[in-house]
């Protein structure tokens, strides 16, 4: 069993990253996913334990700009109740709005949300759709160093993602939506609140003149980690929303979503429900 | 497992507080084990439930999930922070003349968060009320007192404007 054997809270990024750089740290921020996890024995800690919750400038939205940046310590809490992101980016907010209870919505950050990779990761879908970007950063060659990874290429696996263990996540960066840009998000899950989601899905795209463009359709719980719906996004790519297109994306599903079955629903129940939100979400996106 | 200790200060219920913790513990830990503060509860462990909600820096979080060491230089308020000089704090009260209680095992977690959503939206509706309250469950299942008692303390507030 691991010991820790330094805790440490330091007020600077440099500090932090310093003392991630022999990639033996573990990162604490909201503390909801890693309090149960140590605690059942799914993840052992290791030689340090580190609190960014206090460095500078690792939190709070800009969304005043043509890039908006989400500092990886922004609690769900704070994004759900962020004006600005709610007029720029409601697909984001709304997910926001059915992240777990208010208690751990008060605590959980984004970073956090992003970095525990989970399938089911309620942030991940509606920001695929908004083209997000990471930001990670290290101590290198005496520097703080950062690199910027597209999300659909963050993540490897259930719990795996391709930041090393020196790297911190610093913040979430994706393009102001351009005007004429729709997004939506479901999730399922027995209840409303405090529920791993069975499926969710996203659906983000520009409409102009009733046809469709950069369309992007993202998928939580079908596969071993959430996805961009290739597959999908082609079935309506410079479609108009009618019928026939919409009959043709549903039918795509089934080449992108491989769920599978476990505790929480069965294959066949998660590829039927994928089927009933991308209809649900463009007939909404349809109506209005 | 051992784990190392560090000091931490910060405010319970407006006093400065100072001790050690070991770095792993989580805050319900400490305010049960360590400074005998029993009024906060624990229940599921995993922040499912409620029952060990607390407020920090005015917001309220899980304090099972919460680590201990993440209180330093912050603001803590529990169930016994609630009660003012003249008695029972309004929320309490109103739980208590609508009969919100049964077992009583959640309700200092239930107090804690419908005062946090009492005092955040002076004109919380009773949906509103149960969407905050999502994250407290109740085994005797008596939701319905609940938010009448919540309901009444909006109402109470709009009359008086102070309390």
């Amino acid at each position: 069993m691991n010991e820790i054997e330094q805790y440490l809270a330091p007020r600077r990024l440099d500090e932090a990253l310093q003392a991630m750089a022999n990639g033996d740290a573990t990162v604490l921020c909201g503390g909801t996913d890693l309090a149960p996890q140590t605690e059942s024995g799914a993840r052992q800690y290791t030689a340090k334990l580190l609190n960014i919750r206090r460095i500078d400038g690792l939190g709070g939205i800009a969304a005043e700009t043509d890039q908006v940046r989400i500092g990886a310590v922004t609690t769900i809490s704070e994004i759900r109740c962020h004006p600005a992101l709610a007029e720029i980016a409601p697909v984001l907010v709304e997910a926001a709005e059915h992240f777990a209870s208010e208690q751990i919505r008060n605590a959980a950050s984004l970073g956090g949300n992003l970095c525990n990779a989970s399938p089911a990761g309620d942030m991940i879908p509606p920001l695929l759709v908004l083209g997000a970007s990471v930001e990670l950063a290290c101590w290198r060659g005496g520097a703080v160093q950062t690199r910027l990874i597209p999300l659909e290429r963050f993540f490897v696996s259930p719990g795996k993602t391709v930041k090393l263990p020196e790297e911190l996540l610093t913040a979430v960066v994706f393009d102001r939506p351009a005007a004429d840009f729709v997004g939506k998000f479901r999730k399922s899950g027995p209840r409303p609140a405090l529920e791993i989601s069975t499926v969710s899905l996203a659906l983000g795209a520009r409409i102009a003149d009733g046809l469709l463009s950069n369309v992007r359709v993202a998928m939580g719980s079908v596969a071993p980690t959430p996805l961009r719906a290739r597959h999908v996004e082609a079935a309506l790519e410079g479609k108009p929303l009618d019928a026939a297109s919409i009959a043709a994306a549903v039918a795509a599903t089934a080449e992108d979503a491989k769920p599978i079955d476990d505790v929480r629903a069965s294959a066949w129940y998660r590829s039927h429900l994928v089927r009933v939100f991308l209809e649900e979400v463009l007939n909404d996106v349809r109506g209005n | 497992m051992m784990s190392v200790e560090t000091e931490i200060r910060f405010k319970l219920n407006g006093r400065e507080v100072a001790l050690m913790v070991p770095v792993t513990m989580n805050t319900l830990s400490m305010l049960r084990d360590k400074l005998g503060m029993t009024g906060t509860k624990y229940a599921c462990g995993e922040g499912e439930c409620g029952a060990c909600t607390i407020r920090i820096d005015g917001k309220t979080v899980n304090s099972c999930l919460m680590y201990a060491v993440d209180c330093d230089g912050r603001e803590l308020v529990t169930i016994e922070g609630l009660r003012t000089p003249e008695g029972l704090h309004p929320v309490q009260q109103a739980f208590v003349d609508h009969g919100a209680v049964q077992c009583g095992f959640c309700m200092p977690g239930m107090i804690m968060q419908a005062d946090y959503l009492v005092e955040n939206n002076p004109n919380l509706t009773r949906e509103e009320a149960q969407r905050g309250l999502e994250g407290n469950l109740c085994r005797c299942t008596g939701y319905t007192k609940v938010l009448d008692a919540v309901e009444a303390v909006v109402e109470a507030k709009k009359c008086c404007g102070r309390c």
